[in-house]
This record gives C-alpha cells, structure tokens and sequence, in this order.
C-alpha cells in the first residue's frame, strides 16, 4: 500500500477530482519553470550589488547594476544607433556563412574527392582564431561593412558545414535503400531525403552560428569602426565608462539571444517529427 | 522443381504459370579487408507468377541478401538472376518490385498519406492521380482515418501497414518482404499475417516473405524454402499443403502441427 500524502486520499473519490489534481500539479510545475530561472537571475543581480557595494568598488573598474541600468536608459538613442549596425553585419554575416556552409556540404556530400582536397583546408582555417582571422580581412576588405559581414559569415560557415555533412551523410540505410528501389535519382534522393534528414543538425548548428556571428561582428568592429557595439565597447573602456561598457554589453546579448529564441522559435514550427537531435 | 511447383499451386485453378523468378546457381561473396563472406552459395530457384513464397532459416543464411538480390540491390558474384524475364535492376527501374523492411523504415516528416506518395512522387505521376491511389491504398490496408498522422503518431502495426502501402502502390508484380513483422506483438503480428493472405489473394501479386519464425513461414506460404546458414544455401523447399482460404485457425489442425514440426527438424538438422 503506498503511503498518501497529506491532504491526499489513498483512492480519488471521482474522475473529476483526479483530473483536477493532476492540473493542479501541472500547474505547480509550470509556475516552478518559470519562476527559477528568474530566481537565478534575480540572486545574480544582488550578488553583483552585494559585491559592488559591499567592498566600495569604485564605479570605473566596476558599476553597480543601479548605474548600469540608468546608463541603459539614459544612452538608450546611442545604444540603439550603435546596435543597428552591428545587428546588420551579425545577421547578414549569419546568412551568409550558413547558407555558404549548406552548399558546400551539399557538394562535399556527392563529390567525395572534393571533400577530401578541401575539408582539411577549411578545418586549418577554422582553427585560425577569429581575432587573429579578423585583420586579416580588415587589411584586404577596408573598414566598411564588408569585413565585419565577411568574419561574422566565416565563424557561421565552420559549425554549419560539419553539422551539414553529418545530417545529409547519416541517412537511415534502409530507407537509402527504399529510394533505390524505387529508382530515386540523387537530385531526389538529396531533396526528398538528405535534406529534410539534415534539418535538425542544420538548426543545431544555426544556433550555435547565431551568438557565434554576434562575436564576429563585434570582433570586426574591434579591429576598425566608428560604429557599432564592439567599437563603443572601444571607446567605452577608454572613457573608463564602466555604466556605458556594460550597458553595450547587455546590448550585444541581446542581440544575440533574440537570434537564438528567434531560431529556436523557427524550429519549434519546421521540425514537428521527433529527431534524436532535437531538445 | 516443377514438380515441387506442380504441387504447390493444387489448390488454385490449373493454368500454365509463368516463371516470375530464376535464380541460376546464384552466389554471392562480400569482400571486407582480405576476407570474404559468402552469403549465398549456389542458389538455384524458380519462383511461379503468382507465388506466396516464405524463407525460413536461421540468422546468417542470407535470405536478407537473396530478396536484396531480387531488388537489384546486391549483384551476383557468380550465377544468373532472372526477374521477370529481364535483370534485377531492369525489373526494378520498371517499378516492378516493391519491399517492405523489418522497421517500416518511414520518412518522420512525412504523413501516412505523404509516405505513401513517395514512390509515385518519384516516378512523378500526375498528383491528382497519385493522391486517390494513395488514398485508396490506405483505405485498402484500414488506414483511411489516419492518413494525416506522422509515424511517431501510430503504433508498430499501423507503421508497417503504412509500410505495405507504399509498397503496393506503385503496382508491384513482386513484393519483397524483409521479416516485416518480426518487430511486432504478438497479436498484431497475427492480424497483419492474415490480412497479408487476404492482399495476396486480392492482388495476385508474387510475394517473396523472409521470417525466421516457423509458425508464420508455415500459416503464410504456398511452399517454404528452408536455407542454412554459413554459407546461406538452399536445404530443402517444403510445398505447404493447406486450405488457400485458410484463417489463423488452422494453426489448431492437425497438418498444420505435423507441417510446422517437420518444418522445425529440418531447422535443427546439422545447424
């Protein structure tokens, strides 16, 4: 006989009271997901005000969230002026670089000579660190928009690529089979099969490619800009406006994490088929 | 073997039949580093139009590869393979065969109806056509009310129903069935079995059936081919010589039980 809990009776007396125990503990659950999360931030922020005020750190070397947050409000035009751009290169570079890393998976798939002269040449220039990638490109492509588009669509090509390869190559043998039967060419074969395979590993690669290209583009704008967050990041640090840095800062997560939930949203409607790869 | 055909075909209406399937000392060998597996060793068969053939045999007998064989999948290291009187891959490029696979081996993000579709996608028949087809077929098989459901939204049976579909949509002169319902409960593998007697008896449709259950090879099949494994070769083809309206009761009488036990000894001799 199992022990009931408090409150609780051993049988339900009707249908009706079970069911409406069990919302009742489906709605307990849903308020705790909610709810802490917002305690781990919330315990962060007093954590930072605790620290801030308690050992009298002075407001250049670290600002208390209370000046951050006023620096947030009272910036807000200079921020956004400066966030525009920024989200321009992330997200033209986030194009760019994943649809270049579908297409060359797509080839690497079907022309396995090319994959072999080619993908350890992407892997040497992948493992290039971006901040070291980034002058590079600056030198051969000026200080406009090009460069930082061009490194934000570098650092997304890499995990677009790989993930690509696996998704279009890890296809179920039997059905590879299935579509040989019935006499499938490989234009049919890649875009009734490979491709729809590949779009779960293509959207955990997206995810990841989308907070990498916001560090591409603020990156570039280190090396050479005038606007954008990586360049007030810049001139923030050597005003010693701490309230500015850090409300850049919030900014850029932002950034980032609205291109994250945006994809993670666009995956939520495209994949309704249970995948091993999806969370 | 004529003979063997002669008897196995008694209970249906006496006409010529046509060979569907000869495989002429058929072997084949799959080289992995520097050795070679033989999976089948000199197989010699005649399968009529119309036949309801099971394989039985243990597990590395190569009746996997024998309907991959059929399929055009695998080639003949030595020997001659005859699918309706012109090579494997011919028959399968005239979208004659069609193969059922032990995991129904559905596309997820395909509906029942979607994945029915594929192989007339493939051919690329007119899609008004291809969708009453499709319909029809799913109709055929019990699945007219879940024909927008996704795979992970049906049970094992109705997977592998939605599997049968696919196959027989395109018109099939061969069914190929890889130990289709060797995944399956008990239960379901019974109903389906029956239903499978019912779509053969319909259809006319040649059906090859890979098992390595005995009761099933025995309920299901017109003649039974017992094979040995390592190498897979041809032990003994065994006519079955029950009702053709036969239903699942017939596994209570008397032949069946005789049928199945001398079935069963041929599978225990020199394994």
């Amino acid at each position: 006989m199992n022990a009931s809990q408090p409150g609780e009776d051993v049988f339900p007396a009707t249908q009706a009271v079970a069911l409406q125990r069990h919302l009742a503990r489906r709605r307990r659950e849903n308020m705790w997901n909610w709810t802490l999360p917002v305690i781990g931030f919330a315990g962060l922020l007093f954590f930072w005000w605790a620290v801030v005020a308690g050992f009298h750190v002075r407001p250049f070397i670290a600002p208390s969230p209370l000046l951050v947050v006023t620096s947030l409000i009272h910036n807000r035009i200079l921020l956004f002026n400066n966030l525009v751009p920024t989200a321009v290169e992330a997200i033209g570079g986030f194009l760019i670089g994943v649809f270049a890393g579908i297409l060359v998976a797509a080839v690497f798939v079907h022309c396995k000579p090319l994959q072999k002269i080619f993908f350890p040449v992407a892997v040497v220039l992948n493992s290039i660190p971006v901040v070291a990638k980034a002058p590079i490109l600056v030198l051969m492509l000026g200080s406009g928009l090009a460069p930082k588009v061009t490194i934000a669509a570098f650092v997304c090509f890499f995990p677009t690529l790989v993930n690509m390869m696996e998704g279009l190559s890890s296809v179920d043998p039997q059905v590879m089979e299935l579509m040989r039967i019935i006499s499938a060419s490989r234009m049919q074969i890649f875009f009734k099969l490979r491709l729809y395979n590949a779009l779960p590993h293509l959207f955990s690669s997206m995810r990841i490619a989308a907070s990498m290209s916001v560090i591409g583009a603020v990156v570039g704008e280190w090396i050479g800009a005038t606007r954008g967050i990586g360049a007030l990041i810049l001139q923030a640090t050597y005003a010693y406006d701490t309230g500015l840095l850090y409300a850049a800062i919030i900014m850029s997560t932002l950034l980032a994490g609205g291109l994250f939930l945006a994809i993670a949203y666009y995956e939520k409607i495209t994949i309704v088929w249970p995948s091993e790869r999806s969370h | 073997m004529g003979d063997t055909v002669q008897q196995a075909i008694a209970g249906r209406p006496r006409i010529e039949r046509e060979v569907c399937l000869r495989c002429t000392d058929v072997t084949v060998s799959f080289f992995s580093g520097r050795q070679s597996v033989t999976a089948v060793q000199n197989v010699s068969l005649d399968v009529a139009r119309g036949e309801f053939l099971a394989l039985l045999g243990p597990s590395g007998c190569g009746k996997s590869t024998l309907l991959r064989l059929v399929a055009g999948l695998v080639q003949p290291t030595a020997g001659v393979m005859e699918v309706l009187g012109t090579s494997p891959v011919i028959a399968q490029k005239r979208r004659d065969i069609g193969f059922v696979f032990q995991d129904a081996a559905l596309l997820p993000w395909r509906t029942a109806l979607e994945n029915v579709a594929l192989p007339l996608e493939v051919s690329q028949e007119d899609p008004g056509r291809a969708r009453a087809k499709c319909e029809e077929m799913l109709e055929f098989m019990g699945l007219g009310a879940r024909k927008h459901a996704y795979p992970h939204e049906l049970s094992g049976g109705m997977r592998q129903r939605v599997s049968i579909a696919r196959a027989l949509v395109s018109n099939p002169k061969i069914l190929l069935m890889d130990e289709p319902f060797a995944a399956l409960d008990e239960i379901t593998r019974d109903r389906l079995n029956e239903e499978l007697r019912r779509i053969w008896r319909q259809t006319g449709v040649t059906i090859l059936f890979v098992t390595h259950g005995i009761y099933e090879a025995a309920y299901l099949g017109q003649r039974v081919l017992m094979l040995a494994a390592n190498p897979g070769r041809i032990k003994e083809i065994v006519p079955v010589n029950l009702a053709e309206d036969r239903t699942l009761s017939i596994r209570e009488s008397v032949e069946f039980i005789a049928l199945a036990t001398r079935l069963r000894q041929l599978m225990e001799v020199g394994t």
